[in-house]
C-alpha cells in the first residue's frame, strides 16, 4: 500500500494470481459441468422422442405386414363357371365366382341356415376372394371341375379380430364381429384352417375402400415416377447452374441477386411451389392433374435450390491448387472443370442431391395442390397416369377410422421411413467413400 | 538497424511518388524509371522473354510497378525479395495465370520469342503449354501418377497412340529423376507420394508437354534439405533444354541454381544482374540489406 506510484504497474505477487486462477477455475469447471448436463438432458430427450416415435409406429405398423387367410375348399364347378361348356375365356372371366366362395363356406359349416347367418358366414371372407378365384382360373384353366383347398383373404373385421384387436367380451352390438362369427372362427382356429400369412397384398395392390385389399403399390409407383422426374430435371439443371455460378459467372450485382434468390427459394414453404405448379403447369400449360409428371415438376422446383446450394458448396471445397494445376498445364476452363473440379465435387453434389430427393420423397403439401390426393385404385404405369405418392397415401389412410387402416398407415410410414433411411445411408456412404483425397 | 531500413524505404517511396518525369530508354548499366532506377543490366543477348513497363494492379492496388527485364534463353533466373514484394505476381504474369484473378489487371509488354503474350490473338491454353508452371505447394492431381503426367500431352493432343504416351510418361519421369521411385507404382495416386516426390512429379508433369519456359514459385519451400537438393540438381539439368524462372526465399538456393538474379522490393525491380555479382557485390543499398539478412 505504501509503495510508490510507479510500483502499481508491477504485477501482483504470484501467490495472488494463483489464488485468482484457482477461484476462476472452480467457476469454469462448474460452468462446463452445467453445460455438459444440459447437453446430456437435450440428447436424452431427443432420443426418447425418437424411440417413442419409432416404438409407436412399429408397434402399430408391424401387424399390417401379416394378414389373416382362411382355408376354404373350393369346387371350381363348371356348371356355375362355364354353363355352355365353351371354355370361352371371356365368359370364364365374367363368371360368378362369389357363388363358389359361398358354396365353399357352406361346405365348411354345413349346419348354417337362414339368410342372415349365411350372409354373416360369407362376411368372413373378403370380397377380393372372388377375384382371387378368377385369377386362378385365368392362370390355370385346367382347374375347372376340380376341388381345391384355397387360402382366401379374410375380411378386415376377421383380420382385426384374429389379431386380437377386438374385445370379445364387448356387447355384441358394439363389435363388428358377431357371436356366431366368433363361434365359426374359433372352430376354424382349432382345425387350423385360419392363419396369418405374409401380407403380399400390401405391396401388390393399389388403394382400396376395403382395408384388407388396400396396398401401397400405387403410391410407391407414384412416388417412383414423381421422384424420377424430379431427379432427371433437378440434378442436371442444378449441377449445371452450380458449375456456371461457381466457375464461370462473373461476380457482379446480377450474380449476387441470383444467389440471394436461390438461397431464398430454398426457404420458401413447399405449399407455395404447389400453388405455383397448379397455376403454371396445370392451368397454363394444361398438363393433366394428379400426374407424376406435374408432381415431379413441382418437386423439382423445390429441390433445385437445395441441389444448387449443395453443388456450390461441393465446388468451393475443391482446393484452388487443383484448379491452378490444371490451368497451369494449359487446360481450358471447361477442361479444368470437366476433368478435375467436377469429378472431385461430384460426391458432394450427389450427397446434396440425395438429401434433396429424400426431402422430396417425404413432401406432401405441394402435391395436394396439384391433385395428387385423389382416391386412385389403379397402379400408375407411366408419368401421366393419375397417381398419388407415399406421404399422401399415409395422409389419406390416417383419416380412416378402421383399425386395419390405422395399421396400414403405420406400415406405410415404416416403408417411407425405410426409403428415407436408405437414401440418407447412401448419402453417408458416398460421403465416406469419397472422403477428400487431396 | 530497423530504422535505417524504414528510412530508406520511405525515401524511395517518396521519390517514386514525387516525380512525373518521362522515363528514359533502358540503358546498359542502370535503367532509369521515373527517377527510380533498376540497378544493373536488364537486357541479355539472346532473350527468351522480354518484359517492359509491366504494371500489375489488384483492383486499385498496384502490386508491380513498371518492371522491365529480359529472361535469357536456357538460363535460370531467380527472383528474390521480401515477402509481399510481388515476385509471385510478376511470375504469374509470364504465363497469364493472373487472368484467373478477376480483380487483377496487367499492362505493359511481355514478349515470348518476340510475340506479345497479352495480344488478342494469343490463346492462353497454347501459351501455358509453352510456359509451364510449378507451384509452391506440390499440387498433383488426385489421380494416378501415370495420369498426372499423361494429362498435359493428352489435352494438347501431343500423342496419338498409347505406346507413345507410355514412352512420354516414362521419359518425363526419367528427366525429373523420379522414374526409379515410381516405376512400379504408376497406378497409385500421385498424392500418395512424399512431398518432395510430389514436387518432382509436378515438375515431370510440367516438362511432359515440353514447354520452352518453366516458372517455379518457391518450389522447395515445403521440402526438406535432401528433397531440395534433388530439385536443385534437377533444375541444373533442365537448364540445358529449358528456360527457368524461379522464385525463392533462400539466398543460398538462388546462388546455387541461378545465373542471374533479380531483386524485387515493394513492387519495384531494384536490382538485376549476374548472380555472382548480386551476392558478392550488390550495388543497391536495399539489395545489400536484404542479402546480408538485415532485411526481410
Ligand atoms: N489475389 C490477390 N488479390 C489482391 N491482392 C493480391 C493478390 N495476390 C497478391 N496480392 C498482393 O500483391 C502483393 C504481392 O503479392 P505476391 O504474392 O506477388 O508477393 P510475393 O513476393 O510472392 O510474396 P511471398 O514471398 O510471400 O510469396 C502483396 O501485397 C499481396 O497482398
Ligand atoms: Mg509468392
Amino acid at each position: 500500500m505504501n509503495k510508490p506510484a510507479t510500483g502499481s504497474a508491477t504485477p501482483p505477487p504470484s501467490r495472488n494470481i494463483k489464488a485468482i486462477v484457482h477461484q476462476n477455475l472452480a467457476r469454469r469447471r462448474a460452468a462446463e459441468r452445467r453445460f455438459r448436463g444440459y447437453g446430456l438432458v437435450a440428447i436424452t430427450l431427443g432420443l426418447a422422442f425418437v424411440v417413442l416415435m419409432f416404438g409407436n409406429i412399429i408397434s402399430k405398423g408391424l401387424p399390417a405386414f401379416w394378414q389373416t387367410y382362411i382355408q376354404v375348399p373350393i369346387t371350381f364347378d363348371s356348371t356355375v363357371l362355364d354353363p355352355q361348356g365353351a371354355r370361352d375365356p371371356q365368359a370364364l372371366a365374367n363368371a360368378d365366382y362369389a357363388t363358389l366362395v359361398r358354396a365353399g363356406m357352406r361346405q365348411l359349416f354345413p349346419h348354417v341356415e337362414g339368410r342372415l347367418p349365411l350372409r354373416a358366414l360369407g362376411g368372413l371372407i373378403s370380397s377380393d376372394a372372388a377375384y382371387e378365384l378368377q385369377r386362378r382360373i385365368q392362370d390355370q384353366p385346367e382347374l375347372l371341375g376340380s376341388t381345391q383347398e384355397v387360402w382366401l383373404l379374410a375380411s378386415a373385421a376377421v383380420d382385426t379380430f384374429f389379431k386380437g384387436n377386438i374385445d370379445r367380451t364387448l356387447p355384441e352390438a358394439e363389435r363388428p364381429i358377431k357371436d356366431n362369427q366368433i363361434e365359426w372362427l374359433d372352430k376354424l382356429k382349432t382345425s387350423g384352417k385360419i392363419e396369418k400369412q405374409f401380407n403380399a397384398v400390401l405391396f401388390q395392390s393399389g388403394d382400396s375402400r376395403e382395408p384388407e385389399q388396400a396396398g401401397i403399390r400405387g403410391a410407391l409407383m407414384g412416388s417412383f415416377f414423381t421422384l424420377l422426374v424430379t431427379f432427371l430435371l433437378s440434378f442436371p439443371i442444378g449441377v449445371a447452374t452450380a458449375v456456371y455460378l461457381e466457375e464461370f459467372a462473373p461476380k457482379n450485382r446480377w450474380t449476387d441477386i441470383i444467389e440471394v434468390n436461390i438461397n431464398n427459394l430454398a426457404a420458401v414453404p413447399s405449399i407455395v411451389f404447389g400453388l405455383l405448379g397448379l397455376a403454371v403447369f396445370i392451368n397454363f400449360f394444361g398438363l393433366p392433374r394428379s400426374a407424376p409428371l406435374v408432381g415431379g415438376l413441382v418437386l423439382s422446383l423445390m429441390t433445385l435450390p437445395v441441389i444448387i446450394i449443395a453443388g456450390r458448396a461441393a465446388l468451393t471445397s475443391v482446393p484452388p491448387s487443383i484448379r491452378e494445376a490444371a490451368l497451369g498445364m494449359g487446360a481450358s476452363k471447361l477442361q479444368m472443370v470437366g476433368h478435375h473440379v467436377l469429378p472431385l465435387a461430384m460426391p458432394g453434389m450427389l450427397t446434396g442431391s440425395i438429401i434433396g430427393m429424400a426431402r422430396a420423397l417425404g413432401e406432401s403439401a405441394p402435391l395436394l395442390m396439384i391433385g395428387m390426393v385423389a382416391f386412385i385404385v389403379d397402379v400408375p404405369k407411366n408419368f401421366l397416369d393419375p397417381a398419388t405418392v407415399l406421404p399422401v397415401q399415409i395422409y389419406l389412410w390416417s383419416d380412416l377410422p378402421e383399425r386395419a387402416f390405422v395399421e396400414r398407415t403405420s406400415a406405410a410410414i415404416m416403408v417411407l421411413l425405410a426409403f428415407m433411411i436408405l437414401m440418407n445411408g447412401l448419402a453417408i456412404l458416398l460421403r465416406k467413400r469419397f472422403e477428400r483425397r487431396w | 538497424m530497423s530504422t535505417t531500413v524504414l528510412e530508406t524505404q520511405t525515401a524511395l517511396d517518396q521519390a517514386l511518388q514525387a516525380s512525373t518525369a518521362p522515363r528514359h530508354k533502358s540503358s546498359v548499366e542502370v535503367t532509369d524509371y521515373n527517377n527510380r532506377q533498376t540497378v544493373g543490366k536488364i537486357t541479355v543477348d539472346n532473350p527468351k522473354m522480354v518484359c517492359r513497363d509491366v504494371d500489375v494492379f489488384y483492383g486499385a492496388k498496384q502490386a508491380i510497378k513498371k518492371v522491365g527485364l529480359d529472361i535469357g534463353a536456357n538460363e535460370v533466373i531467380a527472383f528474390i525479395g521480401p515477402s509481399g514484394c510481388g515476385k509471385s505476381t510478376f511470375l504469374r504474369c509470364l504465363n497469364r495465370m493472373n487472368d484467373t484473378i478477376a480483380s487483377c489487371r496487367v499492362t505493359g509488354q511481355i514478349m515470348l520469342d518476340n510475340e506479345d503474350i497479352y495480344a488478342k490473338e494469343i490463346d492462353v491454353v497454347q501459351l501455358r503449354a509453352r510456359v509451364g508452371m510449378v507451384f509452391q505447394k506440390p499440387n498433383p492431381f488426385p489421380k494416378s501418377i501415370y495420369e498426372n503426367i499423361a494429362y498435359g500431352p493428352r489435352i494438347h493432343g501431343m500423342v496419338n497412340t498409347k505406346a507413345e504416351l507410355d514412352e512420354l510418361v516414362h521419359d518425363s519421369l526419367e528427366r525429373a529423376g523420379l522414374i526409379k521411385e515410381v516405376e512400379k507404382r504408376m497406378q497409385e495416386p500421385g498424392t500418395s507420394l512424399s512431398g518432395g516426390q510430389q514436387q518432382r512429379l509436378c515438375i515431370a508433369r510440367a516438362i511432359a508437354v515440353n514447354p520452352e519456359v518453366i516458372l517455379m514459385d518457391e518450389p522447395c519451400s515445403a521440402l526438406d534439405p535432401i528433397a531440395t537438393a534433388k530439385i536443385e540438381e534437377l533444375i541444373d539439368e533442365l537448364r540445358e533444354n529449358y528456360t527457368i524462372v524461379i522464385v525463392t526465399h533462400s539466398m543460398q538456393q538462388a546462388a546455387r541454381v541461378s545465373q542471374r538474379t533479380a531483386y524485387f522490393h515493394l513492387g519495384d525491380l531494384i536490382e538485376i544482374g549476374d548472380t555472382d555479382q548480386i551476392f558478392t557485390n550488390p550495388r543497391h543499398k536495399l539489395t545489400e540489406d536484404y542479402i546480408t539478412g538485415r532485411f526481410g
